[in-house]
């Protein structure tokens, strides 16, 4: 008859997420409860459909983007691991580490948090972000507010800027060499509350 | 063999006998012997007791987790604009103009909404600061003392065997007085004794199913009462809220005729006085919808219509848009605020996760119902006001009385997908970002006179 009390036991692999990810106990309950929450058919994975149930993602511009950035690997389900994990590297990055190692920082976290935005831009995942790619982007952040030729010069200039091999496109390491003054730690972290 | 069957007739007998006389007839007059009030007090002092008893144990024992209700996350306080100013004050170029960084913003955002929204947490329970000794709110409070397990395993005797069947059987009779009741009247002619006795007998059929669930009402301001000819609007988390606003008053439902046992109480309810029941084929259209509930405003001798303008059940933190229609009735709006404690119980009906019947059930095997109904003073829509603003200044009224969130998104979202006004809304506001910039903003602007 309905719920049933959330304890750790119901999550698998509990304590290697928790060593893993960094995720404290309590963190780990609330997302679990919350991939249960978007699992509205009780599958026990999450697929597109559930993501663009939540408001604030349909009414994002780039939500679409962010929804396909979570199902990198070619798969179209996301289990909880998945889910926990891809949410841990953006948990913020803590300098001091004085209780029992629970809020580790992530190896190459930086590197994935970019990983991630650039996934967010690269559609066809070649590894290169082509004009066409970032002219889709920009469409979908800027919808009709602007003409196909103001699009066209926005994205003419942002490449300008960024392409330094001149292939016409942006690579992985130009888009990090573009973004190395950017405090990615902190822009990019969700504030987990303590 | 005998003798235990005349034992268990004559415990029978004795407790139809508590039912009927020290419950079901007090209870029909309005009157009370006091019990459930002592009942309260008593659950009140347990609960103290078992939240200071969890904090110690919180801290005696570091390795338990402590809950998290306000959200998991903290979000950013500042603007879409100063957000990107953030993000690209690495930059050489002034302000304005297309960043990759820009991006980031909207991944951040995105992500938050993944793990915590405004939205879809009102659609689930509310979450509780420290356990109230109910198996089903159990999130994750450890085994901490041995008396607190007592506790919740005396909690567990007394709900399901001492109070459930007691109250099983006062909504039963109830439910059948209502039905019962109703038909006789409506075999009366059309006179003032008919709605004098309809309204005694709706009264205490309401009186008895409020019996049925512990509630304890706290009603304040009772000059502010819906008066007939009037619409009363609240806000809606639980079916129960009509058992809870109809024991202190008669209204004339609104809604729509269901099968099976509702409709049978539906359809004997409206012979003995004018409740207005829609077919479902009649709901989706508006304009019909709006001129009945007019009509019968309009008849100011007949019972004000109650009203739930959020459309869905909420969990009682927060009040959804409230959807214009009901506003365009005309007449004089009563505001009433019904805010639940949700220590004793939760009364929020999650429709996609449990059907009527295990929801009742659920509640009947709660502690109690505690709430407080607070009825506001009546308004009216202004000149030079629409309807959505008027709708809007109601909801305020209400949220800012009962202590509740004043949310502005609609609560079909439960169902549906998200409206793309909100993206448009985005998408607008990120464009206003970029071309801040002169050779593209003399273009924009032509463009933004044009949409």
């Amino acid at each position: 008859m309905g719920s049933s009390s959330s304890s750790r036991n119901k999550i698998p692999n509990a304590q290697e997420l928790m060593d893993q990810t960094g995720f404290s106990s309590a963190h780990l309950l609330r997302l679990y409860d919350r991939f249960e929450c978007l699992d509205r058919d009780n599958k026990g994975y999450l697929s597109p459909d559930d993501f663009e149930a939540v408001g604030g993602l349909a009414m994002n511009p780039i939500g679409g983007r962010i929804i396909d950035a979570f199902f990198s690997s070619g798969q179209d389900t996301v289990d909880f691991s998945s889910f926990v994990w891809i949410l841990a590297h953006f948990r913020p990055t803590d300098r001091n580490r004085n209780k029992e190692g629970t809020q580790q920082e992530l190896p190459d976290s930086r590197t994935r948090k970019l990983k991630f935005a650039f996934q967010l831009y690269d559609l066809d995942r070649d590894g290169k972000i082509s004009r066409e790619e970032l002219l889709q982007v920009l469409r979908a952040m800027l919808g009709l507010q602007v003409t196909e030729e103001q699009l066209q010069s926005i994205a003419e200039r942002a490449i300008q800027e960024v392409d330094l091999d001149k292939d016409d496109a942006i690579s992985f390491d130009e888009f990090k060499k573009s973004l190395e003054k950017v405090d990615i730690d902190t822009k990019m972290s969700i504030g987990f509350l303590k | 063999m005998e003798d235990l069957w005349t034992v268990a007739v004559a415990v029978f007998q004795l407790w139809m006998f508590v039912v009927v006389f020290l419950i079901t007839l007090p209870a029909m007059f309005g009157l009370s012997l006091g019990v459930t009030s002592v009942y309260i007090q008593i659950l009140v002092k347990l609960l103290e007791w078992a939240t200071i008893r969890i904090q110690r144990g919180r801290q005696e024992q570091p390795s338990v987790p402590a809950p998290l209700p306000n959200g998991i996350i903290e979000r950013a306080e500042g603007s879409m604009e100063e957000e990107m100013e953030q993000l690209r004050r690495s930059r050489s170029l002034e302000g304005g103009e297309f960043a990759l960084s820009d991006a980031l913003y909207f991944c951040k955002k995105g992500l938050e909404s993944i793990v915590d929204d405004q939205v879809t947490q009102r659609f689930s329970s509310e979450d509780l600061a420290s356990w109230n000794l109910l198996t089903r709110t159990n999130q994750n409070f450890r085994y901490i003392s041995l008396r607190l397990t007592i506790f919740w395993g005396i909690g567990v005797f007394v709900r399901y065997c001492v109070l459930f069947p007691l109250r099983i059987a006062l909504a039963i009779i109830g439910l059948s007085w209502l039905v019962i009741g109703t038909t006789l009247v409506g075999f009366l002619p059309e006179n003032s004794v008919k709605y004098w006795l309809s309204e005694v007998v709706h009264l205490t059929c309401y009186r008895i199913c409020a019996r049925a669930l512990s509630a304890t009402i706290r009603y304040h301001n009772k000059e502010n009462r819906p008066q007939k000819g009037g619409i009363c609007v609240a806000n809606h988390t639980t079916p129960i809220d009509v058992v809870i606003l109809a024991n202190d008053g008669c209204y004339a439902m609104v809604g729509q005729i269901h099968g099976g046992l509702m409709g049978v109480i539906q359809r004997s309810m409206v012979r003995s006085c004018p409740h207005v029941w829609f077919e479902r084929s009649e709901m989706k259209d508006r304009h019909a919808v709006t001129s009945r509930l007019r009509a019968h405003v309009a008849a100011k001798t007949k019972l004000p219509i109650l009203i739930f303008p959020e459309g869905t059940c909420i969990n009682n933190t927060s009040v959804m848009m409230f959807k214009k229609g009901s506003f365009e009735i005309g007449g004089t709006i009563h505001p009433v605020a019904i805010k639940y404690d949700p220590r004793f119980g939760d009364a929020f009906w999650n429709s996609s996760k449990y059907n009527m019947v295990s929801y009742l059930l659920r509640t009947m095997t709660s502690w109690a119902i505690v709430v407080n109904v607070w009825y506001l003073p009546p308004m009216t829509i202004q000149d030079g006001e629409d309807a959505v603003q008027f709708a809007n200044r109601v909801k305020s009224a209400i949220a800012c009385r009962g202590g509740l969130l004043d949310l502005a998104w609609d609560g079909s979202l439960k169902r549906g997908k998200v409206k793309d006004a909100y993206k448009e809304e985005q998408q607008k506001m990120y464009s206003r970002v970029i071309v801040r910039q002169n050779g593209i903003s003399a273009t924009h602007t032509r463009r933004d006179d044009q949409a």
